[in-house]
């Protein structure tokens, strides 16, 4: 680890001026992933703004009849919130297949969005890698990639987005708050808040240099039945090989979100038209241009099965067609 | 004590205090996490600096420059060991990498430098200004592709009887098949830690060894100096596995960044360190070829395996168990090596019958499926009367039929249906599994030394280690059972190199060895206090804490009131017993799997083992011994692999992130059942090891599950969803 200074910030535009001015800083919250990347250098931050004193840690409704989640609410606290079980019952099964009782005391909302892959090439500072530093190459194609991504993946990086709480944000719809240094606000909706690696995978997602996450929109409720289906070689405690996200209506249409496969959340609206006529018929529309490896070749088909796990959980006639 | 023929009646048989279910004399100590571990002994050496390993970023070339002058100039700096200011380097007679790199890398991860500094924080920021260029060099990665260059290991020679091929070609049914299995990681929870520290010419180490001779005789011939100068301190172990059976890549860099920094020096491998820095078990591929009668008897049974290392590492020798299992006239076992640029492979809790029996053990069940015979049936009527291998010697115990009796009795056996995919339970497919157990019963030379002081408590001393076995508590129990005490009056003290001693805790032998020496030493004891008091030792009894004699009872503290006496001995095997005895510990697994029939996952429901291996010297530690073997033969199962980068030569999940061990919520109720039996050919104890017969076995036992409920036979493990899931039922 390098030595770094740290501060407390005050207000979320103060938070936000101090990381766009200081070459090097970083935001920290819970810490739970930001301090083991820096204990292997994969993360080397100068400078910590600790923002775990902005008062974002309320779950608050909304005129539009959702709820409004602050950057600093944990984990724990989100899942376990009376409305977001009742409402958005996808969200809170996101969360607690993920991680463990203790890192979801900790872990932020945002934090959780924002964590980085877990890519063993990423992680390992021997091993040449896109994201850690950009230009020195990929080791994970052609290497170990059971875990990696199968669709939207570039020849710079076959990485993933390693969290569950993101895909269930992404098929409610929700939408991320932030802020800028001069003050500024803007709303970015979850499918274009991650983005594809392409030929820069170091960014992870479309926030600016210091523009700072302060929370998350839900929409009002949608209804319908809400399963997160993870499949995973053991019961707890393990990344998604792949996790289905999903809502679906008593007439049989529904939404659809996948993690485990790419580097966001991975939805097609389109496909979700298909519900209705089973899980192939969704699956081969959601995973339309897939490019797996030999080693994670079956998540693809594995999306189908999941999916058809989860409608015929859903009670729906027609899992494949 | 020699122990050459079978023990009579004994003091243990009376099974006052051995043989009950005491909880561990160590427990409380350690949930209250006042166990002195290594790392954490502050007390021993308070200005301790700290070492952080830098390791080889290549798994096979040179460094070509090595660049400290940075590292060496930053905060809390004191030394940087590197091959360069190391001095010449010995090598120790079980692992055969050595510690530090230099020129030469022969795998990732090994220690180019190790970076002392005042704060481990400052000592792993160093540690990572340490400049190193590389030549890479090409090397051999993957086992598959060097399988026919393939040597037979002189350690594990091969074993013939009969006319195989003849038996194989001509029997009526038969299978060849080639299983594999992955290489593995022990993966303890406690990380390899080490505090060494220097007194002129004498080295003391307080670390993590599982067999504290070993280490000593390692970390002596390593730094090339007399072993006598060398002191080992381990008394609480947090896993070992086989990971820690000698001084490893830790002990050897804290020695010499403490003769550097000239100051005590504490090294921990990081858990991303373990698994390329020090050693795995190996991956194998076996090729079994069973040939049977009509009636399932064994013609002719042909075990082949192959396993990688360096030149001179030793070899998985996974046909260990084939020639005394099973009966059959027609046999032939090889066990190659083939060699690999990888990490060294070693020992891990086992080492031939884990994997060995993961192979075997399918190949009968597919048996059973051929001969439409129940796969416990079939293992039962192949039972054998003498060591199949030799077709001579009698098998001091085996309880194999009882085993797989009982076990198919307590598990409800005769429910299963033998054609697969048969049985649902909403999104599952239900499958029952058994599969034999055995594993080796041996025994080494053993010491301890038992002082009565004169308060009347009785303190024990050997270099025996407890690695979360229980043998902190199953030796006192043994010395309590031996002086007539109740077991608060006992005092163990272990791991350490100054007291006598033992084989240590591998290859299943610990328990029965070391409590045999603790037996001989209290032998001695007893005839101490006899004398101190003036009995005819012969005529002396040792009971309530009184020393009996005629009709006198005296306290047992009166002996000791003129100074502590001490009984010192060791128990020596001879090697007649295991010539004139086949010595193995026999079981059966039995497991329960449901396979989710839309995305594949296998979760387990139930398991049980019921295990033969002498007498029971604690059933409470033996229990726990067994769950945690079902637990590690689960991870076998289901999901244990270490991933190797065949372009690179390392193993990539090199965390416990990504190499998954079972958790809580992969286990499901788990049964154990022991066998009542006394060995009297092993030791004075009758006793025999449990630690690794509860693995072995288990992770077939839940891969002939896995395809009872599937249909589809996999034969390459772990089983991962994605080996059957093209063929499970199609999703309607």
């Amino acid at each position: 680890m390098k030595p770094f200074t740290y501060e407390r910030a005050k207000t979320p535009a103060e938070a936000a001026a101090i990381v766009a001015g200081r070459p090097g800083a970083k935001f920290i919250a819970g810490g739970t992933n930001l301090l083991d990347l820096m204990k292997l250098e994969i993360e080397t931050p100068t400078h910590l703004v600790d923002v775990q004193d902005l008062k974002l840690d309320r779950i608050e409704a909304t005129r539009e009849g959702g709820l409004r989640i602050g950057a600093n609410v944990t984990n724990t606290a989100l899942a376990s919130d009376d409305r977001v079980r009742r409402d958005y019952a996808v969200l809170t099964k996101a969360i607690v297949a993920g991680a463990s009782g203790q890192l979801r005391n900790k872990a932020s909302t945002a934090g959780n969005i924002l964590q980085r892959t877990r890519c063993p090439y990423f992680y390992d500072p021997n091993q040449p890698c896109n994201k850690r530093k950009p230009g020195s190459g990929c080791a994970a194609i052609g290497g170990y990639s059971r875990q990696l991504a199968v669709i939207g993946s570039s020849d710079a990086c076959i990485a993933t987005f390693p969290g569950d709480m993101a895909v269930a944000l992404r098929v409610l719809d929700a939408t991320v708050e932030t802020v800028n240094p001069q003050g500024g606000t803007r709303s970015i909706s979850m499918a274009d808040f991650h983005r594809l690696p392409g030929n820069t995978p170091q960014f992870d997602n479309t926030l600016q240099r210091g523009e700072l996450l302060t929370s998350v929109t839900l929409p009002k409720p949608i209804g319908g039945q809400h399963f997160y289906n993870k499949v995973r070689d053991r019961a707890s405690y393990a990344y998604a090989l792949v996790s289905v996200a999903a809502v679906i209506q008593p007439d049989g249409t529904g939404r659809v979100a996948v993690g485990g496969v790419a580097h966001k959340p991975w939805r097609v609206e389109a496909a979700e038209a298909a519900m209705p006529q089973g899980s192939r018929a969704v699956a081969t529309r959601l995973m339309a241009g897939a490019k797996p490896t030999a080693d994670n070749a079956f998540k693809v088909p594995l999306v189908e099965r999941t999916l058809g796990a989860v409608m015929h959980d859903a009670g729906m006639k027609r899992t494949a067609a | 004590m020699n122990f050459d023929a079978p023990a009579g009646p004994n003091l243990i048989d009376r099974m006052q205090v051995v043989g009950k279910p005491y909880d561990r004399i160590d427990g409380p100590l350690k949930t209250t996490g006042t166990a002195p571990y290594a790392y954490e002994r502050h007390d021993v050496a308070p200005n301790a600096a700290y070492g952080h390993v830098v390791g080889a970023a290549i798994a096979k070339g040179r460094i070509v420059r090595i660049d400290t002058a940075e590292a060496a100039t930053a905060p809390g700096v004191i030394a940087i060991v590197t091959a360069a200011n190391a001095g010449v380097l010995g090598k120790g007679d079980f692992i055969d990498a050595p510690a530090l790199a230099g020129p030469v890398v022969t795998h990732y991860h090994q220690a180019v430098a190790l970076v002392v500094a005042d704060t481990f924080e400052q000592a792993r920021a160093a540690g990572a200004m340490v400049q190193v260029d590389y030549a890479r060099a090409a090397g051999r990665f993957d086992l598959a592709s060097e399988k026919s260059s393939a040597t037979l290991a002189p350690t594990s020679p091969p074993t013939m009887r009969g006319d195989f091929a003849g038996a194989f070609a001509a029997a009526p049914v038969k299978i060849d098949r080639i299983y594999t299995t992955p290489d593995q990681s022990h993966m303890m929870m406690e990380p390899h830690a080490t505090i060494a520290e220097w007194a002129g010419d004498r080295l003391t180490v307080w670390t993590s060894v599982q067999t504290i001779d070993w280490g000593r005789r390692d970390l002596a011939k390593i730094l090339g100096m007399p072993k006598d100068r060398v002191r080992i301190s381990s008394p609480y172990i947090g896993g070992g596995f086989g990971g820690k059976a000698t001084a490893m890549a830790d002990v050897v860099l804290a020695a010499l960044g403490a003769r550097a920094a000239k100051r005590p020096v504490k090294v921990a491998l990081a858990r991303p360190m373990m698994v390329n820095g020090t050693v795995h078990r190996a991956a194998t591929i076996q090729r079994l070829r069973i040939g049977v009668a009509n009636d399932g008897r064994i013609l002719a049974i042909g075990h082949e395996t192959v396993s990688g290392n360096l030149p001179d590492g030793m070899v998985e020798p996974c046909t260990i168990q084939t020639p005394s299992l099973y009966a059959g006239e027609n046999r032939m076992t090889e066990t190659r090596l083939a060699v690999l640029d990888l990490p060294e492979a070693s020992s891990m809790r086992a080492p031939g019958e884990a994997p060995g029996m993961m192979a075997l053990e399918i190949a009968m069940d597919e048996l059973a499926e051929a001969l439409a015979m129940d796969p416990v049936e079939l293992r039962v009527r192949n039972d054998a009367k003498v060591h199949p291998g030799d077709g001579k010697r009698p098998f001091s115990t085996r309880a194999l039929v009882p085993a797989l009796r009982t076990g198919a009795e307590r598990f409800g056996w005769s429910a299963r249906i033998p054609k697969p995919a048969q049985v649902r339970d909403g999104r599952w497919l239900v499958g029952m599994g058994v599969a034999s157990a055995i594993r080796g019963a041996r025994t080494r030379t053993s010491g301890a030394r038992a002082r009565l002081e004169t308060s009347g408590r009785v303190v024990i001393e050997t270099d025996m280690t407890d690695i979360g076995t229980g043998s902190y508590t199953i030796i006192a129990q043994t010395a309590a059972e031996m002086m007539g005490l109740p077991l608060d009056r006992i005092d163990v003290r272990l791991g350490e190199s100054d007291y006598p001693v033992t084989v240590g805790s591998v290859g299943q032998r610990g328990a029965t060895s070391a409590t045999s020496g603790v037996y001989a030493a209290c032998v001695k004891l007893r005839e101490a206090v006899a004398q101190r008091l003036g009995l005819n030792a012969a005529d002396v009894g040792f009971d309530g804490g009184r020393v009996v004699s005629g009709g006198r009872r005296i306290p047992l503290a009166d002996a000791a009131s003129g100074g502590p006496l001490v009984g010192e001995d060791e128990v020596e095997f001879g090697e007649e017993l295991g010539k004139a005895y086949a010595q193995e510990a026999f079981g059966a697994h039995f497991v329960e799997v449901g396979v989710d029939r839309f995305t594949g996952e296998v979760r387990l429901r139930r398991m049980l083992a019921v295990c033969a291996a002498g007498r029971i010297l604690n059933p409470k530690t033996a229990r726990s011994q067994v769950i945690g073997a079902m637990t590690m033969g689960a991870g076998a199962a289901l999901m244990e692999e270490l991933a190797i980068d065949k372009r690179f030569g390392f193993f990539v999940n090199h965390d416990l992130a990504s190499y998954e061990v079972p958790v809580h919520a992969d286990m499901p109720h788990m049964d154990v059942v022991f066998l009542d039996e006394t060995d009297a050919t092993i030791s004075p104890m009758k006793a025999k090891g449990v630690g690794e017969l509860g693995l072995s076995g288990v992770a077939p036992a839940i891969a002939n599950a896995v395809y009872n409920a599937t249909g589809v036979r996999v034969r390459d493990y772990p089983m991962t969803l994605e080996k059957h899931l093209a063929k499970l039922p199609r999703i309607v």
